[in-house]
């Protein structure tokens, strides 16, 4: 898909009814502040995403937003509603799949939903009826009647994420919908997520995995130790603060260091990593000739498109992915 | 659009559990019992017949003497239905809850919806009532098979174990949610429900115990569940006045729902 066709995609299914507000958020466990003051707004019908690596705060972001975790400081409305008065209202209207799987290991996967929709004050024949539906949404309508503790961790995932479309929520939180899945089971769960977008549903997601945040988020916010450093929607963000392609270098070498000076000049920037270089340039192929054409002879080369990857190595100088 | 047009409308509450969302919880919990009710149910038998035919009839051959002129038999099984409340009771009041929090997160599954941290307390607090009461039903028949009841209050029992259970499982449900490993479990069995069994008027009046340690017997809860049933079961007048023994295992019971309701509260919402 190119950019200009997403730009158009963006406007067609978003609105401009803010149904998540957060002003100068904040989240503090004692002294520490996993939170620090964000102000995000995500609005009707779009799929809004946080992304940063392992403690970035994206999790108790969800939990604020969720309604199990009084915000410390700043404000929150979800729906128009105040987390802090109107919990059990907010969280009527919410379908959370949270980082780790709660399910009841013992019960079967119809049984997880069925209780589950029981909490919402959901009518057990209705119940019945919603969870036939929704594991045959999630392709596991065949494996309703067994009990959840074998299945595989993808099929947990998406037993979760049924789950959490039981009492048809407005807005859908999902924390790392896709960690430790195979990729053919990411693949399924995000043909997933885009169908329920396309049914009007707000997705709010989190993850480190830039893939995931260009294929499914209209717009995102890239997190890193409790602040945002970058806001905007995928390609945006790509184009504001890294090239149209990055050369991968490896050198044979323990120090790739050594290496960098004599790269100056190749690229827009050059980025040093423990065990490769990035050279950030318009033209990946004319870059990497110039790399031969210095009688350089990296032990691999890779020429791809730039990614989130980039842009976060760009605002924060580390990679997502540890 | 509107904030009215892009969320749906709040839903009536509707039914029951529409209403009184514990039961919600409460249903949960019976629909995972299901999975297990039956082995459970054959134990729920066996047990009391194990233990009466062993303790009343096997040692009862050597008291010739009887409990102040109640045959040994007759004496302790009220006491054991009273001890036997107090063990299911604790049983599903630790592990089940430690297993909740710690080991599948089910509360936090259950704290994510509209759920609020009394109705997830109060439907598993509903469940281990439950699962005591229908123990003690066949205990209770057993006993009558037996000929150990020899009053129409026996048939208050049912009632009585239901406090007795109330008045041990919310303050150990506080217990356990402020644990975070089974270690603690044992603890708690070693050093409180196997004494309490021992010596809180079971197997023998406590009459029979040092001052010091029958003073513990009188504050432990088992006691004056054990009083209660046993004068329900026999029909004599119990060794402490009736209200003060409902008021005492009420305020365990209720003491015991506001730490562990808060407990959760502190567990559930950080
Ligand atoms: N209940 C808690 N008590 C104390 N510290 C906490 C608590 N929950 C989270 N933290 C800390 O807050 C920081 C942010 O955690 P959070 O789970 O929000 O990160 P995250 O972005 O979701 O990370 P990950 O990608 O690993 O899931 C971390 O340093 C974490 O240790
Ligand atoms: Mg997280």
């Amino acid at each position: 898909m190119d950019v200009s066709d997403q730009a158009v995609r963006v406007d067609a299914v978003a609105s401009d009814t803010v149904l998540i507000q957060a002003r100068g958020l904040v989240k503090r466990f004692g002294d520490f502040t996993a939170v620090d003051g964000i102000d995000v707004d995500v609005r009707a019908g779009e799929a809004f995403g946080f992304l940063g690596p392992n403690g970035a705060g994206k999790s108790s972001t969800m939990r604020m937003i969720g309604c199990v975790s009084p915000p410390t400081g700043g404000e929150l409305q979800i729906m128009g509603m105040d987390p802090r008065r109107d919990g059990p209202a907010i969280r009527a209207r919410l379908g959370v799949c949270p980082q780790s799987d709660n399910l009841d290991p013992e019960l079967t996967v119809q049984e997880n939903l069925t209780t589950y929709a029981r909490y919402f004050g959901i009518p057990r024949r209705v119940a019945r009826e919603r969870a036939a539906e929704l594991l045959n949404f999630v392709q596991l309508a065949e494996r309703a009647g067994s009990r959840v503790e074998p299945l595989s961790g993808g099929m947990k995932r998406r037993v979760t994420i049924a789950r959490a479309l039981v009492n048809e929520p407005d807005i859908v939180l999902l924390d790392e919908p896709t960690t430790g899945l195979d990729p053919q089971a990411r693949h399924l769960v995000w043909e997933r997520l885009f169908r329920l977008k396309q049914q009007g549903v707000t997705l709010v997601l989190t993850t480190h995995y830039m893939d995931e945040a260009e294929q499914l988020c209209d717009r995102l916010v890239v997190m890193d130790g409790g602040r945002i450093v970058a806001e905007g929607a995928p390609r945006t963000l790509i184009e504001r603060y890294s090239t149209r392609e990055v050369v991968e270098l490896r050198f044979a070498a323990d120090n790739q260091e050594d290496f960098a000076g004599k790269l100056v000049g190749l690229g827009e920037r050059i980025e040093v990593l423990p065990d490769r270089v990035l050279l950030y340039v318009g033209d990946g192929d004319a870059a990497v000739s110039a790399v031969h054409a210095r009688a350089l002879t990296p032990a691999s080369v890779l020429v791809r498109r730039s990614s989130l990857e980039d842009v976060f190595l760009h605002l924060t100088g580390r990679t997502l992915v540890d | 659009m509107s904030l009215a047009d892009a969320v749906a409308p709040p839903r009536p509450k509707t039914g029951l559990v529409g209403r009184f969302p514990v039961l919600a919880v409460l249903e949960y919990h019976l629909v995972a019992y299901r999975r297990t009710w039956r082995s459970g149910a054959f134990s729920s038998f066996l047990l009391p017949l194990l233990t009466v035919v062993g303790f009343g009839v096997g040692v009862g051959a050597y008291v010739d003497a009887g409990v102040g002129g109640v045959p040994y038999l007759d004496f302790i099984v009220p006491g054991l239905i009273a001890s036997t409340a107090l063990q299911i009771a604790v049983g599903e009041s630790t592990w089940p809850v430690l297993r909740n929090f710690e080991w599948v997160k089910i509360y936090f599954g259950q704290a994510a919806t509209p759920l609020r941290a009394a109705d997830i307390v109060g439907g598993h607090l509903a469940f281990v009532l439950f699962r005591v009461l229908t123990s003690s039903l066949a205990f209770l028949l057993v006993a009558g098979l037996f000929g150990t009841l020899h009053s129409a209050w026996a048939l208050a029992t049912p009632l009585l174990v239901l406090l007795i259970a109330i008045s041990v499982a919310a303050p150990v449900f506080a217990f356990s949610s402020a644990v975070r490993s089974d270690n603690y479990v044992a603890m708690l069995f070693r050093f409180a429900v196997i004494p309490m069994t021992l010596f809180a008027g079971v197997f023998f009046p406590v009459e029979s115990l040092p001052v010091v340690l029958r003073w513990l017997a009188y504050v432990s809860p088992l006691w004056h569940g054990v009083d209660l049933c046993r004068a329900a079961t026999l029909g004599l007048a119990p060794a402490w006045s009736v209200p003060g023994h409902l008021l005492y295992l009420a305020a365990w019971g209720f003491v015991g729902w506001l730490l562990a309701r808060s407990q959760f509260r502190r567990r559930l919402v950080i």
